[in-house]
Formats: structure tokens, sequence, C-alpha cells
């Protein structure tokens, strides 16, 4: 066909611009993300959140780990950094420390923060430190070739587990809120406006909080399932999920095929761990104890 | 008159339809033709009926399309 079909008819200002572009690093543009892969989408509902919560962003910092998602910290044009194999928490808990004025969000995937980085998730949410965590949950280890993650459900094909995943999966959002994070909300990569909304209420909100996005993998997991294409996924997102908010979230476990409950289940106000440090420290050594300052001139 | 406008970057375009799929007033539809790296990108099929309400810049994972409404 002539290149005549794709001049665009309407009028376009001379001045308009990609509302997701000045958040992004654009000469690492185009990405190494599939056709179909939702981590992009995820993108530009974070955007989306950080224009509507007029965050400073000079005080926004992004820590990913390792895997599909964790090239999310490569892309974004703030403060961000790329760390180890889930060690994405760990590293934003020393940042949060050092620099209790920072607004750190943790953007990583389901691999990297439940599988390897298991551990420091759970002790995190328990110290309700404060880190806003948004794990993308596409159900398989993507960058490594679809192999069984610890998030994937049983009888789902995958490299390691040919004749289907036998093993239980974890249900993120029920392990979230029995760690103790004091938010906890779960969409699809179909929920754009909830999710984004869902992403300026975590900014706003102290204490950890945590959203996980469920998003197609069309390569390595719908395609190894027969499951279609990346719209299809969406299609299937939109067909199969449920918003329930305040949903117990031990009944939200997720199915190769069935329904997907989605929506906040958790809000809640604990003191956070800088008020229990400050409290138990004044309360054991009185005068003697100073609450840390910020050092940082440039802060 | 159309409330608002849609912008392709054909280049950055994947092909994955979300745009297509999810906009509410049905403004755009797969092209035939084909990018230079062989994707079908979106086309705009009927830009009067754009409410610029920057559905398809919130769907599309390559940032290649945005929609936004006009000055008043």
């Amino acid at each position: 066909m002539s290149e005549q079909t794709l001049e665009i008819p309407c009028n376009i200002p001379a001045d308009a611009v990609n509302p997701v572009e000045p958040f992004l690093r654009m000469d690492r543009m185009p990405h190494i993300w599939c056709p179909g892969c939702g981590i992009g989408t995820t993108v530009n509902c974070f955007t989306r959140a950080l224009i509507d919560s007029h965050a400073n962003l000079d005080k926004v910092a992004i820590v990913s780990g390792i895997g599909c998602t964790g090239r999310v910290a490569g892309y974004a044009n703030l403060d961000s950094f790329h760390t180890t194999h889930g060690r994405a928490i760990p590293f934003a808990t020393g940042l949060k420390l050092a620099n209790p004025e920072l607004q750190v969000v943790v953007y990583s995937g389901d691999g990297d923060l439940f599988a390897i980085g298991g551990n420091h998730f759970i002790h995190a949410a328990r110290r309700n430190m404060d880190l806003k965590v948004i794990c993308v949950n596409n159900l398989t280890y993507a960058m490594t070739g679809g192999q069984t993650a610890p998030t994937t459900p049983s009888k789902v094909i995958s490299a390691t587990n040919p004749y289907g995943v036998f093993e239980p999966a974890f249900n993120l959002v029920a392990l979230a809120e029995a760690a103790g994070a004091s938010y906890v909300a779960r969409w699809t990569t179909f929920h754009v406006k909830q999710l984004s909304r869902s992403m300026e209420e975590v900014l706003r909100k102290k204490g950890f909080c945590f959203i996980e996005v469920i998003s197609p993998c069309p390569t390595l997991y719908q395609r190894r399932n027969k499951m279609g294409d990346g719209l299809d996924t969406m299609k299937y997102y939109k067909q199969a999920s449920k918003i329930r908010h305040g949903a117990p979230t031990a009944e939200c476990d997720l199915t190769k095929s069935g329904e997907i409950v989605v929506g906040k289940f958790v809000d809640r106000d604990r003191p956070s761990y800088f008020e229990m440090l400050n409290s138990q420290m004044t309360e054991t050594l009185g005068d003697r104890y100073a609450e840390p300052e910020v050092m940082c001139e440039q802060c | 008159m159309a409330k608002g406008f849609v912008a392709i970057n054909v280049e950055r375009c994947k092909g994955c339809g979300f745009c297509v799929e999810f906009c509410p007033t049905r403004v755009l539809t797969l092209s035939s033709a084909f990018n230079t790296k062989g994707y079908h990108p979106p086309n705009v099929m009927a830009a009067e009926k754009c409410s610029g309400c920057d559905l398809c810049g919130m769907y599309c994972p390559d940032f290649a399309i945005f929609g936004a409404r006009y000055a008043r």
C-alpha cells in the first residue's frame, strides 16, 4: 500500500508532545520489550500518576532489580538505579534511610521481588519501610526464557515444566497483606485508569505500599500455552477480571484461565519504621537521643 | 469538528493493536502498510470522532501514540 495511508488526517499542533516522553530517556528508545508486552503500559500509568500527584521529580527515585521489568529504571528519566538480582528492596531501604525525604519507588518484576528477593520483600513489609513497590507480574521468568516462577499458576506449560506446573503458586497480595503492607492493590494492564489512580494514591501514602500489575508475556507465557498474543490476553483480562475492593486477599488466587480478582484490598495505617525507631529510642534514651538529620547540602 | 487529535509515531510502533481495540470511539484501524521494522502501525480512520481522551496513549506499550484535546 502507498505511503499515503500513514498520513494522519487530523490537525496536530506543532508543540504536541507525548506526555510520557519527558519521563523517559528517549535516546534509549525503542525499548527491548516484545510486541504486546504490558510493561510499557504500566510505565504510561506511572508517568500519569507522577503528573497527577504533582510529585517533585527531584525527590523521586526508582529502583529496579533484574529482569524485563528491571529495565524500567534504565528507561525512566528520573534518579534511577538498576540493582543486582533480587536486591532492589534492600537498596531502596538504604536509600530511604540515608535520605528520608526521597520518595523511593521499587519497580520490578515478580521473579526479582518474590523469587530471589522474597525475603527482602516480607521483611520490608514487616518493618513498614516507606517504600512504594510496583510489581509487574507476568507469571513467568521472561528474560531468561520462560521458566517456572513462584507465581506461575498450576497446569501452565513452562520451559522447566513441559508437562505442566504442579507446584502451588504464591498469592502475592495475600503475602503482602500477611507480611504487614499498608496498602495492597492488584490491577491488570487492562485497567489503566484505575492503575494510574492507585499509583497516585500510593505516591501520597506513607508506609509500605504494594501494587501488583498482571501483565501479558506474549512471547514466553501466552504463546507456549496457546493463549494467543498480547491483545488476546488483554481481552481475557477485560472479560475475566472482577473489581472487588476490600476482598479477602486469601481468596484472590490466580489461575491459568479463571477469574482475576482486582481492586484495592488493603489500605491501613501502621506506624512506619521511622516512627517506631524514634519512639523506641526516645523511650529508652530520652534526651540523649537525637533524630537523624539529612546532612546532604543538595537535599 | 473533532474535540481532540491523535498523534502516531509510526516507526516506534510494534503493531500490538491495543490502541485500535480499546479506543472508545473507534478512531483507529490497523494499517495494511508496514513500517521499517515490518509491523503494521495504526491508522486514523475517523479523525472527527476523536475525543482526545488519551486512552490510546495510556495503553501503548511502545510510547508510539498519544491523544490530546484541542486547546479552546
